[in-house]
């Protein structure tokens, strides 16, 4: 194996190091001296020896390795890839924020009660939701918040037997693990032949055992449900409840409110719809929102505001209980609070046309070159299939893997599954038609490619660090770790 | 108004409906059915230009009292910590803050063997054979482990400690409603799990016993004890722990445990009211193909150059769906990064040194404050940066005198254990000065 980059175990060399802590000014206690022996560590654990300048050039090496929205486009469908505003970063690090502490006084966090007061308000206003909790840390969180909710609502009326929650097979697959977690059988519902939720297979799914329907919508083709007024009626005749996965949220700020299509349950991504960025997989926030019917048991604590200030208010009788440790990531909610003041309602608005519009654009110029299984106008996405150069030998894995050497990041593929050879293309609204131009040119010649010199694209990606990396080993073999004794190798 | 992250001209616009071949944007919503068309105009506040929000965000947050302006004696699960400047300055490189999860790893070997450095750092503080990428937080790592406890030994009874953090056991309970696992919770002793009632309680239908070291008290438990009473009936032993006490204390994979978890918040992430923090989950090899959420493994590309790659993806909510072994995809990725860059930077030798000056800050101010009237150490027990005491008069009266003298005062314990009322938990860290310590022992003999 040739090592390439090295690890930063292999750049230590005893005696070197890269902090720096004061003296003690106490007396100085020997471990030994306060705690029995048998609680004390033998060796110290095999942590790098590095100086500063080392640990910054391996770190900076690393970064440059790496590739964000920063460096180009990221076309990443269902993960609205949008611009992360530098200010935003700047604020979330301001003392009054970073340096406090969740049990303080409330007193002393006032201004951070207030901002959590607002941004509640904000985003029930921005679904057409009753209440809403900040405290999921993701969109998955946010589901089983949702779910347990759920649970509780039909639970609290002495409904007992609603013990399934139906998803369409378009769903993102942490609709149906997230039921799981929260203790439901998952029933999956097919889409119709236009990529919507096929209606009558939802009405012979539907019964006294169903405690929720989750819905995308737009739904992950990048299609908004059209029936969803008659699909909420169903559900709700039949007693269950509509959850809205708002992953998709972006395509309709402003235009149209979960609340009022008949959604009882909402989260949002805060890391795809408000610009938190994603951090190379997180932190994120996936706040959930409910219609009052459901605010009872919203997990606690609540940020409420009284006649002496904001107060976090733990006792809620009929709360699911606590979903996260204290009140959710706040230093995210900080950033989502920033965007949603800097936009205001207009320039939210103007997001959502933006995106989807970009997302037209990029659609209808690549539709002469690939499969549009879906001819419609698109929301904020929208899905090709790879199937005319699959006849070709080139799979859709390797034109997304030739993209990397245009400088793109790839858009997701092989989801959602009902889509043969799948790239679900999520422009966003922050990119310029510049952009999307250079894009629309690269895919145009991948396409060329495929039918001239397919080797071309199935020898992708060329321009990379690495190439193509045997995933089939990493997860038969697993090496998890550095070992030490790999340093000899 | 002009909005700076939208990049679209009216010229743009027009030459893109055109291509798209419709008159306006609008036409782009006619399948979104007019009774549900959103007509109003959101009621949000209206924009604000940057030097507005800049501010207006200043403003909220001098409404906060800070570190800095007031001496802070809580922990209680978040702590304040030195952390190496270069943290913030990698962590804000905007290859890595910017960047989705690595599904491409061609173009993300950055982020991939950052954190497969990250899950080394964990296997070595912890004792274990392997380590995740990262987890929402502590208390939630804490909850994942007795899921997946109980689907490693199938079965359902979870015996977790009373000196468990009370927001850990609260998610716990609910996770296990959803999981259909019952709860059991054992009592404390001395400050610490009441191990009689621990080995009474334990039996064949047990999963899982779940201590947390040091503990909620700060006192550190006997988890070898604790070993082959999990061990005895086929249930696994879940360790929550801190891992700048790890460069000093025994680490739970050498006590027989067989899941270890805990928040890396102290390593490098800053307290920030709670959140975004880092929960880190690190196990054996026996169970590694149960772990929620993401792992980064090692491979080779097709030149047989060292590269990195998400594995063991079959046990993931995208492959499995409903059979997946937990529904997380997000983690806290970047503050992976940032624990690893604060490990990095203390490395072997800083590790041990960190912990040794909590160890000595927080034991002269216990025994400093135990010669203050009126404060006595409500236990005796080994402990490493926190330890409670007991105080003549109620917490919350003394916690508003102290704020009135530039102090924050410690976590009152007679919110969650009533039979602990009028009892503080009293963190202090390596950044506490001796003369801090003074300034508290100083303020309470004037009002105890």
């Amino acid at each position: 194996m040739n090592p390439g980059k090295k690890l930063i175990f292999e750049l230590s060399k005893p005696g070197r190091v890269a902090y720096s802590l004061p003296e003690p000014d106490v007396p100085a206690v020997e471990p030994e001296e306060v705690l029995p022996g048998e609680l004390l560590r033998d060796a110290p654990p095999e942590l790098p020896e590095v100086s500063e300048p080392d640990l910054i050039r391996h770190y900076i090496e690393l970064s440059r390795r790496n590739y964000g929205v920063d460096n180009g486009f990221y076309p990443l469908g269902s993960c609205t890839m949008k611009y992360n505003p530098k200010v935003h970063e700047d604020v979330a690090r301001l003392p009054g924020f970073a340096r406090i502490h969740p049990y303080q006084p409330e007193e002393t966090v006032q201004g951070a009660l207030q901002l959590l007061y607002e941004l509640q308000q904000y985003l029930a206003e921005i679904t057409g939701m009753d209440r809403v909790t900040l405290q999921p840390a993701a969109g998955a969180q946010g589901e089983w918040t949702g779910l347990m909710m759920i649970r509780a609502y039909h639970e609290s009326r002495g409904d007992t037997g609603r013990n399934k929650v139906i998803v369409p097979d378009s769903a993102h697959g942490t609709n149906p693990a997230s039921a799981t977690v929260a203790g439901f059988k998952t029933v999956t519902v097919p889409s119709d032949e236009k990529g919507l939720v096929d209606v009558e297979a939802l009405r012979a799914a539907v019964g006294d055992d169903t405690a929720a329907l989750m819905l995308t919508n737009p739904n992950t083709l990048g299609l908004f449900e059209k029936e969803i007024q008659e699909i909420a009626d169903i559900v709700h005749q039949a007693g269950g409840l509509l959850y809205y996965d708002g992953a998709n949220a972006n395509a309709i700020l402003g235009i149209a409110r979960p609340g009022d299509m008949g959604f009882d349950v909402v989260h949002l991504n805060l890391h795809k719809t408000f610009t938190t960025p994603h951090g190379g997989g997180g932190p994120g926030a996936g706040p959930v929102g409910v219609k009052k019917e459901l605010a009872p048991f919203l997990p606690v604590p609540v940020v409420e505001k009284g006649e002496e200030g904001f107060y976090l208010k733990e006792d809620l009788p009929h709360s699911i209980g606590r979903v996260k440790g204290f009140y959710g990531n706040f230093g995210i909610l900080v950033r989502a609070y920033a965007y949603i003041r800097t936009m205001g309602p207009d320039g939210l608005r103007r997001v959502s046309e933006n995106a989807v519009l970009n997302a037209n654009y990029v659609m209808r110029k690549l539709a002469p070159y690939f499969d549009l299984p879906y001819p419609q106008h698109c929301k904020h996405e929208f899905v090709l299939s790879g199937k005319r150069q699959k006849k070709l030998g080139v799979r859709t894995l390797d034109m997304a893997k030739r993209l990397l050497d245009f400088g793109f990041h790839p858009p997701t593929i092989y989801f959602p599954l009902i889509v043969d050879e799948c790239m679900m293309i999520e422009p966003t609204e922050t990119e310029s038609k510049e952009t999307l131009d250079r894009f629309i040119d690269a895919m145009i010649q991948i396409a060329r490619e495929a039918e001239e010199n397919p080797e071309r694209v199935q020898d992708a990606p060329t321009a990379t660090v690495v190439k193509r990396l045997d995933e089939v080993t990493a997860a038969r073999k697993p090496v998890l770790r550095w070992e030490k004794s790999e340093k000899a190798q | 108004m002009k909005f700076r992250y939208l990049p679209m001209t009216e010229e743009d616009r027009r030459e893109m409906l055109s291509a798209i071949g419709v008159d306006s944007v609008d036409d782009l919503f006619a399948d979104i059915p007019e009774g549900v068309r959103y007509r109003g105009r959101l009621n949000l506040p209206d924009g604000l230009s940057e030097p507005e929000l800049v501010r207006h965000m200043q403003r909220l947050s001098q409404k906060n009292t800070t570190f800095d302006q007031a001496v802070c004696f809580l922990g209680a699960g978040a702590y304040e910590h030195y952390i190496p400047s270069v943290v913030d300055h990698i962590i804000s490189r905007s290859e890595f803050y910017t960047a989705y999860t690595p599904y491409q790893p061609e173009i993300s070997q950055g982020e991939l063997q950052a954190i497969f450095e990250f899950q080394t750092m964990i296997c070595e503080l912890t004792g274990m054979e392997v380590a995740n990428s990262s987890m929402y937080d502590g208390p939630t790592a804490l909850a994942e482990a007795a899921g997946v406890a109980a689907a490693a030994t199938r079965k359902k009874k979870i015996l977790v400690s009373r000196t468990v953090h009370p927001e850990a056991r609260a998610i716990l309970r609910l996770q296990s409603r959803g999981l259909g696992l019952v709860v059991k919770e054992i009592p404390h002793k001395d400050g610490i799990t009441d191990m009689a009632l621990l080995e009474a309680e334990a039996d064949e239908e047990t999963a899982a016993v779940i201590l947390q070291s040091p503990n909620f008290f700060g006192n550190l438990e006997d988890v070898s004890a604790a070993e082959p009473i999990a061990h005895r009936h086929k249930g696994l032993l879940v360790v929550s722990t801190n891992p700048i006490a790890l460069g000093l204390i025994k680490p739970p994979g050498e006590c027989g445990a067989d899941i270890v978890v805990g928040d890396a918040q102290p390593l490098g992430i800053p307290v920030q009211f709670g959140g975004p923090h880092c929960g880190f989950f690190a196990t054996t090899r026996p169970l590694m193909r149960r772990i929620p959420g993401r792992i980064v493994g090692q491979t080779t590309d097709e030149e047989g150059v060292r590269g990195f790659v998400l594995t063991l993806q079959a046990r993931e909510q995208h492959i499995r769906r409903e059979k997946a072994t937990s529904n997380i995809c997000s983690n806290q990725a970047l503050n992976a990064l940032a624990a690893a860059v604060a490990m990095s930077a203390l490395g072997k030798q800083g590790i041990r040194d960190m912990a040794r000056l909590n160890l000595q800050k927080a034991h002269y101010a216990r025994k400093r404050l135990a010669q203050v009237p009126g404060v006595s150490p409500l236990f005796d027990r080994p402990f490493f940066n926190e330890f409670a005491v007991k105080l003549s008069r109620p917490v919350g009266e003394v916690n508003r005198r102290l704020l009135q003298k530039g102090i924050i005062g410690g976590y009152d314990l007679g919110r969650d254990y009533p039979e602990l009322s009028g009892s503080m938990l009293l963190a202090v860290t390596e950044v506490r000065t001796r003369g801090e310590i003074e300034q508290l022992a100083e303020a309470l003999e004037g009002l105890l």
